[in-house]
């Protein structure tokens, strides 16, 4: 029987790596976006074991809207970076640094 | 089980503004450039359209629909109105300087309208389930928005800065929300409210669901230390679309920290006023000084909203209901203030000339005296100066702020706007003492000048009579 609480270490681990992937990440911004998904998943999984653990289904209906929002906003998020690079000619995070002061 | 019809008739605003906001998009297709008036037109009548309904629709006590996620009450509806009385004016700012610069499109108007459902569905939530959507509805149409000029590299940069740090934002609420879920087993926020109870303020999980709901507010608030896409964005995307960020998002954002802190959360709030305190006093500081080193009127703008945020936490912390009134008079009062300020940069702009360095405000008074006046009221205004309706916003936070018996923090917040005054004056020293760099003069459209006149001029008046806003504000948390 895996415990509530391994669920949530997972569910942790995977946040602080995401979280860790959009700070340290000095080079792609298409490993920033993978990382927001990654974070979003954590959630979901936190999300799940509570209301299996629980006995209630509004985690499980909360997961779904997380995961259609998701999608929505990895368009949006692939879009601003395809207008990025047809202006800047780089995906590199470190370019990222006209707006400054 | 049994299937019970939702009582719809709450929900009616938000049924209008998405149907209108479908129906438009769909018009748009089948205009030519020639005649996109429509679109703008169809986009302001829906907003007066969606005021008709909300303030046609009496009810006696908070009204709570659709099995506990969105509730109608005396507070949400004030700042609904609010909401779309600011976007009504930003459009109306926006008309002329997006025709000027091609970029009147269909899009930046149904984009505008789908922010303003989320605006309403994150004012009227009653669950954490609806307040994760009407944010994202509202967040994903701004990024949108942002990144509208496809060809400025300027925008594009701001655009992918803003969607970057406001996902890892949601990112950060959503797992806070997750915590608080798995203690109190439900998403509805009067629920919530009790499992907190039962469950006791002294819950590890409760409070770390707490640290990571506050991380996610104010990074969509702008608060400091979690600011740093506020003046890039601001700096980066056409003035129009900073205009919609920098005034209605202020509104709903206020009511998300109301809905989850207040109502949903009260019970830990002696956690929530500690960290509280913390970002206030950063903000106001952060905020404050820096602004005084911009040479850009609108990175500069950007850091007064973040020190402002500061005062509207203020409020929020003191935790009482006069306490939460005065925070949302001042969220209110700084949302018509910043309609203004970024109204006077779009007024002075034409094509190929943004108006947007300080530089450009030199002189003000020769070539328009009365602009220049309109422009001095905002200044003072916003710097808190007496009779002005900023005044009483701040002195309305303060006050609240003392009552709370935190009167030191009520001298830290007066030092910090005393600092803050000395970058609005200088705007006005600009216009009034300094010679013009170019005297062009100004052509604006005729609906945008009446406006922006009517705009500072609702500030000065109110200002002299504050009460009438000020007691709509303790009303929407007497019921």
């Amino acid at each position: 029987m895996i415990a509530l609480s391994d669920y949530l270490i997972l569910a942790a681990i995977l946040f602080g790596i995401s979280v860790a992937g959009i700070f340290l990440n000095r080079k792609n911004i298409i490993v920033l976006l993978m990382s927001i998904e990654l974070m979003l998943l954590a959630v979901n999984i936190n999300f799940i074991a509570f209301s299996h653990y629980l006995g209630d289904i509004a985690g499980q209906v909360f997961v779904f809207f997380i995961l259609t929002v998701a999608a929505a906003e990895a368009a949006i998020g692939l879009a601003i970076l395809v207008v990025l690079f047809r202006n800047k000619h780089t995906i590199n995070v470190e370019d990222l640094d006209s707006l400054k002061g | 089980m049994e299937f019970e019809i939702p009582k719809m008739s709450a929900a009616l605003p938000e049924m209008f503004v998405l149907g209108m906001a479908c129906l438009i998009l769909v018009i748009d297709l089948f205009l030519t450039d020639k005649n996109r008036i429509i679109t703008y037109l169809l986009a302001q009548a829906t907003l007066v359209g969606a005021a008709i309904a909300s303030l046609g629709y009496q009810f006696g006590s908070p009204e709570i629909a659709f099995n506990g996620s969105f509730i109608r009450d005396a507070m949400g509806d004030t700042l609904k109105v609010f909401i779309y009385l600011s976007v009504f004016v930003v459009f109306l700012y926006s008309r002329s300087y997006l025709q000027a610069r091609n970029l009147f499109r269909g899009e930046f108007f149904v984009l505008g309208l789908f922010g303003v459902l989320g605006m309403m569905i994150m004012v009227s939530a009653h669950s954490l389930l609806t307040l994760y959507l009407g944010l994202e509805l509202l967040s994903l149409s701004m990024y949108a928005l942002v990144a509208m000029n496809r060809d400025s590299s300027y925008s594009s940069e701001a655009a992918m800065k803003y969607f970057v740090l406001g996902a890892l934002a949601s990112g950060m609420l959503l797992y806070g929300m997750s915590m608080l879920y798995g203690v109190t087993g439900s998403l509805e926020l009067s629920q919530i409210s009790a499992g907190v109870a039962t469950a006791g303020a002294g819950n590890m999980v409760l409070v770390f669901g707490l640290v990571f709901t506050v991380v996610g507010l104010a990074f969509k608030l702008g608060a400091v230390p979690f600011h740093m896409w506020v003046p890039d964005v601001y700096h980066g995307s056409p003035t129009a679309v900073t205009v919609y960020i920098g005034s209605a998002p202020k509104i709903a954002a206020f009511a998300m920290v109301m809905r989850l802190l207040v109502d949903g959360l009260e019970g830990l709030q002696e956690h929530w006023q500690g960290m509280l305190v913390i970002l206030a006093i950063l903000s106001l500081a952060l905020g404050n000084i820096t602004a005084i080193a911009q040479t850009n009127i609108k990175r500069m703008l950007a850091y007064s909203t973040i020190a402002h945020v500061g005062y509207l936490l203020l409020g929020v912390l003191s935790g009482s209901d006069s306490g939460y009134a005065s925070a949302m008079f001042y969220t209110i009062v700084y949302a018509l203030m910043s309609l203004g300020g970024f109204g006077m940069i779009m007024l002075l702009s034409r094509t190929g000339f943004e108006a947007d360095r300080l530089d450009d405000f030199k002189g003000l008074n020769e070539r328009s005296p009365w602009f220049a006046f309109m422009m001095l009221i905002l200044m003072f205004s916003m710097a808190g100066v007496p009779v002005f309706l900023g005044f009483w916003a701040k002195l309305s936070v303060l006050s609240a702020v003392v009552e709370a018996e935190m009167v030191w923090l009520a001298a830290v917040a007066v030092v910090f706007s005393i600092i803050g005054a000395f970058y609005y004056l200088r705007v006005v020293k600009l216009m009034y003492f300094d010679k013009p760099e170019d005297n062009t003069p100004i052509d604006s459209e005729f609906d945008v000048r009446v406006m922006l006149s009517a705009n500072s001029l609702a500030i000065l008046v109110l200002g002299l009579f504050p009460g009438a806003l000020m007691s709509l504000c303790v009303n929407a948390f007497a019921l």
